[in-house]
């Protein structure tokens, strides 16, 4: 069978029990801001790691191309409160024109 | 408070129908960001189905897409801890939910940033509980069939980067991010996460740096808690 039909399983079962324990585990035993914290800033950092990764990540390490204006103008789009849906779209255009006008990788 | 004031219970509705239906079309986004990135649509479809976790999901295909089958593993435990977060408001949402196995467990499943923004922010027991599931549920129901039409519009686009949806990949987990970084222990957490990433990318597996950014924030986390105990957490509307 296809390996990754097993990452997709694996991570959706570890996903969906980490839902139910929140509501099988008595809330006094876990609830703590030490968990909170630790929670609240492994998403901000996993998230941050991802954008960095996903802009600069390449096939021998890293690698610059047309990603890096795109999501540097997603970022003043964001700044400037435009929906997501509307930011997402407007980073693949940029990428896209300046590969196909510009002949940026 | 009157627990059944049906202009609260209605505003918390109008509140829930307004998030599920923005945050839905991000599904558009991930269905055909993972066709693309060489998913199957059943494999897409599951993840939204069974996992059903925005960040978690995008994670999961991102990784996997630029490591291949050796960050399986890192894509697998990275969708985990973007998970936990989902934990902690189960635990929030547990009491608001209330009793019988059935419910719980579909609640369960629909508890995620968006429905327990809307089903704690409202001012009565009742007002949460409608906050609740018309996020929930319309969100599940909008998020699947968002990702559905994404998925199947990535079988006909073909490559990633002509259509420039590598760069909108990276532009979703910022777009994820975003809404976090109001305080300035976040935002010192990010950038330093992005730093450290930047700088192990060369050096290290795909997927590995990730893991890494993990370890020494969870280590971080536990020691800024000693030096300084702190405020509840809150959610954000994502």
């Amino acid at each position: 069978m296809d390996p990754v039909w097993g990452f997709v399983i694996a991570g959706s079962l570890v996903v969906l029990v980490l839902k139910l324990a929140g509501y099988l585990i008595p809330q006094r035993l876990v609830e703590g801001p030490a968990l909170s914290r630790v929670a609240g800033l492994v998403t901000v950092a996993l998230l941050a790691s991802l954008v960095v990764s996903q802009t600069i990540g390449g096939d021998d390490g890293v690698m610059l191309d047309s990603r890096v204006p795109a999501v540097a103008a997603a970022g003043v789009m964001l700044w400037l409160r435009t929906p997501f849906i509307v930011v997402i779209a407007g980073a693949a255009l940029i990428a896209a024109l300046l590969r196909f006008f510009l002949g940026i990788p | 408070m009157s627990s059944h004031d049906p202009e609260l219970i209605r505003a918390a509705r109008a509140q829930g129908v307004q998030v599920a239906l923005a945050v839905s079309l991000y599904g558009v986004s991930f269905g055909a960001l993972a066709v693309i990135s060489g998913f199957s649509v059943g494999q897409t479809m599951v993840l939204s189905l069974l996992m059903f976790s925005g960040a978690s999901q995008f994670a999961l295909i991102g990784l996997i897409a630029s490591g291949g089958v050796a960050a399986g593993f890192a894509a697998v435990a990275s969708a985990g801890l973007l998970g936990i977060r989902n934990g902690l408001y189960a635990l929030r949402m547990s009491p608001i939910v209330g009793t019988g196995w059935l419910k719980r467990l579909v609640a369960a499943q629909l508890t995620v940033d968006e429905s327990t923004a809307v089903g704690t922010a409202q001012p009565s027991l009742a007002a949460n509980k409608a906050g609740f599931w018309t996020t929930a549920l319309l969100l599940y129901t909008g998020w699947n069939l968002a990702t559905l039409a994404g998925a199947l519009l990535g079988d006909v686009l073909g490559d990633v980067r002509t259509w420039g949806l590598d760069a909108a990949a990276a532009a979703a987990f910022l777009g994820l991010v975003w809404p976090r970084l109001r305080e300035r222990e976040p935002i010192a957490v990010a950038i330093g996460a992005g730093f450290v990433t930047a700088l192990l990318l060369p050096a290290l597996p795909a997927g590995v740096p990730i893991l890494v950014v993990a370890a020494l924030t969870i280590l971080l986390a536990l020691i800024r808690h000693r030096q300084s105990p702190q405020r509840p957490p809150r959610e954000e509307v994502s």
